[in-house]
């Protein structure tokens, strides 16, 4: 029997991963996206490295997903990870007290964490608010974002996958029985349509998911969640910076290269496509991220920008649980031949690459094993020149 | 608040097998906007035919290199405002010295390969990364710091490079300063790489790179400095065979 085929559409993070996860199962790939590399949500996260102690209190699935993942990717990918570790630091009393809880959840999800005293805070990251009252040490990075996915897809292509940029899905080709076929791509580089067949399509278009779904008349709730953050012209700190208290707007500092990027704001939007930057969320950036580190008072702004997270579970905002899903829309919609993969964050993209490539490997009766755990990517530098 | 400005983008268009033209796209903006959010918006609003790069939107991936009126710009940190004025207009073009795979995105694969090739590092230790200000003393902790370098690979350097324009050979600027962080006296085998005809030696001193670097690399100094350590290898190897 030949390779099953199977079209991803959306080349950011799950769909590279996915990618990666499924090439290595001996699966045809085909990606497609109708713009380069991360160019939706993924290219604008903030780029932490999550190590679960925002979501320890009160989402424990994704806490617990972002500790194994974040430890896995220090391994697989340390080309695209600054591995410095992270603080949560506490300001005032309602901090404090969220202290207690923070230490039980972390205990709960295996996050490893260690108190150290506001003196050894600031020795360790002088540019800290020496208000501080309570200080913990928890293992968070930086990663870079177009690096990361491009390192997914660098391996991906050696395993055979092959990545069709610029290339946007305009419907899904459905046969006589509702099941999905193929997409009915465009390409956008020569301007040419044409008809890609496949056994499977993977909708991992985060944010946008709705969309594709759409196409197919099936369904996903998933709730399209911008947030602002703001690049500050000064490596403040080597650690990301998290405000010890329930996740809120700008209350996480994330060093990379030379700067730190505040963030995030929370809202809602109906057109996906251009999501403008607010100036009073940019303010609210620098009133928040200066309490953590009040030199941002100070520092020259270097970019301001948003980017969309792919929320899903029915909360609104920050209540909605960060942590993914894969639906098979054969269960959901009765549609067979497509299934999605939304929400969770960057951190877990190799995590929902693997619940994702289960889910299709059941549907395809295929009985390959993931390993993705197991295997060190190659250089990012690599997706070019790896034949197409 | 700032008052609004009405200005023209003339962005270069080249589709498969099409010779380059301008379209132009007038638009309201806000002068603290950045020019990609500009460019953007002629895709999301105005012409849904318009193929560009972008990722980050911060200047850490180097994604949206792109010729803004004649000069190499990150186009996701350079404010409207110190582009044009009210009533202006922004031509966008492709970064040069690059294939081009339609409109303004360009082919990166040969950058990459050639980062590659001199080993270019990804990441690096702190106190290797050569940051404004350092510490007097980097302390045994500091060592342990990894962080990423300050090349993100956006190919501005190489599209400005008068060099680069005569010869597809030459290794160019940020290949070469790659080669000079990654160090010589580390990576002998570089050697042979950069000391030739289409290594630093091609290099005119233009030091348009440098001027046009959006990430502190300054690959100019860098190539100067490999030259010096060529030199001082040849030196050395002379006295070994003596």
């Amino acid at each position: 029997m030949s390779k099953p085929h199977a079209i991803i559409v959306g080349a950011g993070f799950t769909g590279t991963a996915t990618a990666h996860d499924l090439a290595l199962r001996g699966f045809d790939v085909t990606v497609i996206d109708r713009g380069d590399i991360c160019n939706g949500t993924s290219g604008r996260t903030h780029g932490l490295l999550h190590c679960g102690g925002r979501y320890a209190v009160k989402d424990q699935e994704s806490a617990i997903e972002c500790i194994d993942e974040n430890m896995l990717l220090r391994k697989i990918v340390p080309q695209a990870i600054e591995p410095n570790g992270g603080l949560f630091i506490a300001l005032n009393e309602s901090d404090l007290q969220y202290g207690e809880v923070f230490i039980e959840g972390c205990e709960a999800c295996h996050i490893p964490i260690e108190e150290i005293t506001p003196q050894k805070a600031l020795q360790l990251e002088p540019n800290l608010n020496p208000g501080m009252l309570a200080a913990f040490l928890v293992p968070d990075g930086t990663f870079d974002p177009l690096r990361l996915a491009l390192s997914f897809a660098a391996t991906a292509k050696k395993n055979g996958a092959k990545f069709r940029i610029y290339t946007e899905a305009k419907s899904l080709i459905l046969d006589g029985k509702g099941t999905v076929v193929g997409v009915d791509i465009l390409d956008r580089a020569s301007n040419k349509q044409s008809e890609l067949r496949g056994d499977i399509v993977v909708n991992a278009t985060g944010a946008w998911a709705g969309e594709i779904a759409e196409m197919a008349g099936a369904d996903v709730p998933v709730k399209p969640t911008p947030g602002v953050m703001v690049a500050y012209e000064q490596r403040f700190v080597q650690r990301a910076i998290n405000r010890l208290n329930k996740p809120g707007d700008g209350d996480i500092v994330v060093p990379q290269r030379r700067m730190v990027i505040v963030g995030t704001s929370s809202f809602e939007v109906s057109d996906l496509d251009y999501v403008p930057v607010f100036e009073d969320h940019v303010k609210l950036m620098l009133e928040r991220g200066a309490e953590l580190i009040p030199g941002i008072r100070n520092a020259k702004v270097r970019g301001k920008y948003m980017a969309t997270r792919p929320l899903i579970g029915g909360g609104m905002g920050r209540s909605s649980a960060r942590t993914f899903k894969c639906y098979d829309h054969k269960e959901t919609d009765n549609v067979d031949g497509l299934v999605t993969i939304t929400g969770g964050k960057a951190t877990t993209l190799r995590a929902m690459a693997e619940k994702t490539a289960d889910v299709v490997c059941e549907k395809l009766g295929v009985n390959t094993p993931c390993t993705t755990k197991d295997v060190q990517l190659i250089s990012y530098r690599q997706y070019y020149s790896q034949p197409n | 608040m700032s008052q609004n400005w009405n200005i023209t983008l003339k962005v270069s268009r080249q589709k498969e097998g099409e010779t380059p033209h301008f379209d132009e796209y007038k638009m309201e903006v806000n002068p603290d906007e950045y020019v990609l959010d500009a460019v953007e918006r002629v895709w999301a609003f105005m012409d849904r035919t318009l193929c560009y790069r972008h990722a980050c939107h911060h200047s850490t991936c180097g994604a949206c290199g792109m010729r803004v009126n004649d000069v190499e710009k990150l186009t996701c940190i350079t404010y409207i405002r110190d582009m044009t004025h009210d009533g202006g207009t922004l031509k966008i073009e492709p970064l040069r010295n690059f294939p081009i795979i339609s409109d303004l995105a360009v082919d990166m694969g040969t950058l990459y390969s050639r980062l590659e090739s001199v080993g270019a590092r990804s990441v690096l230790p702190a106190p290797e990364a050569e940051i404004e200000n350092p510490p007097a003393t980097w302390s045994a902790d500091d060592g342990q710091y990894i962080r990423l370098a300050d090349c993100i690979e956006c190919g501005l350097c190489i599209s400005a490079c008068p060099s680069a324009a005569t010869s597809d050979e030459y290794l160019g600027p940020a290949i070469l300063a790659g080669a000079q962080a990654n160090g010589l006296k580390r990576n002998p085998e570089l050697l042979a790489l950069v000391d030739c005809e289409h290594g630093v030696w091609r290099c005119h001193s233009a030091f348009e790179c440098t001027a046009v670097c959006p990430s502190f690399v300054d690959p100019a100094r860098r190539i100067m400095d490999l030259r010096t350590q060529i030199i001082k290898e040849r030196f050395t190897r002379l006295f070994h065979k003596a």
